[in-house]
């Protein structure tokens, strides 16, 4: 993400974001940076801004922000939702970008994988004879899977296709 | 009263220690904990990718406490907070609860909303309290001085909390170790997010908040560092032999759960609790545990 050509930026990829359900209020954000002040991921990367990627939403810079492997370095600690003057939510705006450009097909492989599990087992983890055993050896009950409930709700989840974030 | 006992993905495979010690402690303390073997996924890990079907699968685990009458309590951080997060937004929002029992009635469940979300350690300060907690220590840790480390989604985002505590200056888990007779410090880090978060997509950066915190613990004296989540677990304790050769530093810092803590404070032996588990000991705390 160097430089842009504001000729190609889409107009509406603004209030497409903030159609988005948690993302609404990211038409409040007057840039103060508090947000980007505080990101404990802006510290170790500081190409990590979250007041940077508010200004590429606003500007319209679709393809650039969500084909960016930045939008996926967020650790979810919500100290910029929680610091935010403005109540911008940016945790959760970054939730809706990350669901954009994965329907557009830019995810982390990791991401998918974590599907393929739910799908598989109804959960991230596998339960087998093993863990049961362990399990047991400490007196704790035994662990069921019930994946029939995850590939249900799932058979209409579809990533885009991928193209690695 | 009654809870269902929310384990999640982790806890169940990876974090027996916690898990045996948090049934131990809440058998000792009254707190009577139902597990449903239907509880999946929390739902959380689907939400960067698509919130609305990771909503679903979480009202899945609310309709399914529903039906069997109770209210949940989670040990992890990030199930609590996704599933109080699912409660909230399907209470202010009937359309959307709408939709998401749409989605539902297709595995036979529906969800009426109301069911309470907590995790433990909120449970034991907000339903047990400090001065009961106080009365059951049967071997306090005196002498001993720990850091708690709240991590983030145990407080945040606070909205859904019911500001139970405060992100900014949070003191529960403190006052519950001091419960026991421990000494909690304060340190500079405190609040600082563990890294477990990115774990899965960057590991430099995971490892690179991961370290911030235990370098800075491995020059304070201190017992060790409570945790009360297991995404916090695996950065402190899973990755910190990784975390010390990429920074080329000595690092040994043990990490607790607090429930390992109450429930050696409440007279439980460190193999009921699952001492045996933990990687890196603190011989001082077990050798006093024994006498």
């Amino acid at each position: 993400m160097a430089d842009f050509d504001l000729n190609r930026a889409d107009p509406d990829f603004k209030h497409e974001v903030a159609g988005r359900p948690g993302a609404e209020k990211i038409s409040r954000c007057y840039a103060c940076g508090a947000c980007s002040a505080r990101c404990p991921i802006g510290d170790l990367n500081p190409e990590f801004d979250p007041r940077r990627l508010i200004r590429l939403v606003v500007l319209g810079l679709k393809e650039e922000v969500l084909s960016s492997p930045l939008l996926w370095f967020c650790s979810t600690c919500y100290t910029c939702q929680e610091t935010c003057p403005e109540g911008v939510d940016f945790t959760e705006v970054l939730f809706a970008l990350k669901n954009m450009a994965a329907e557009a097909g830019f995810f982390p492989p990791s991401m998918s994988a974590q599907v393929d599990l739910l799908r598989k087992h109804g959960r991230l983890y596998e339960v087998t004879d093993f863990e049961n055993e362990k399990r047991r050896d400490l007196g704790l009950p035994e662990l069921t899977e019930k994946p029939e409930h995850f590939q249900m709700i799932l058979d209409n989840f579809q990533l885009g296709p991928e193209t690695e974030a | 009263m009654s809870w269902a006992l929310f384990l999640g993905c982790t806890v169940p495979v990876r974090n027996l220690n916690y898990e045996v010690s948090v049934r131990r402690t809440a058998e000792r303390l009254g707190l009577n904990l139902k597990d449903l073997p239907d509880f999946g996924c929390c739902g959380f890990p689907l939400k960067s990718l698509d919130t609305q079907h990771a909503l679903v699968l979480t009202a899945r685990n609310l309709a399914l406490a529903q039906a069997a009458g109770h209210d949940i309590v989670a040990v992890c951080s990030a199930c609590a907070a996704t599933l109080a997060e699912a409660e909230h937004l399907l209470a202010g929002d009937p359309r959307l609860a709408e939709k998401v029992n749409g989605e539902l009635a297709r595995i036979n469940l529906t969800y009426q909303g109301g069911v309470k979300v907590r995790h433990y350690t909120r449970l034991l300060y907000e339903e047990v309290g400090l001065d009961r907690i106080r009365a059951a220590v049967t071997r306090p840790l005196t002498g001993f001085r720990f850091a708690p480390h709240y991590g983030c989604h145990y407080l945040k985002p606070s909205a859904i909390m019911d500001h139970f505590d405060s992100p900014e200056e949070p003191r529960s888990l403190a006052e519950l170790i001091e419960a026991l007779g421990a000494e909690a410090v304060d340190y500079p880090g405190l609040k600082d997010c563990c890294g477990g978060g990115v774990l899965g997509v960057n590991e430099d950066l995971a490892q690179g908040l991961a370290f911030a915190k235990l370098d800075q613990l491995s020059r304070l004296d201190v017992a060790g560092l409570v945790v009360i989540c297991p995404f916090c677990n695996i950065m402190f304790e899973g990755q910190q032999k990784a975390v010390a050769k990429k920074h080329e530093v000595q690092l040994k810092v043990p990490v607790f759960f607090y429930p390992q803590l109450l429930g050696l404070a409440l007279g439980f032996s460190p193999d009921e609790l699952g001492f045996k588990l933990n990687r890196i000991k603190n011989k001082d705390l077990l050798k006093a545990m024994e006498d």
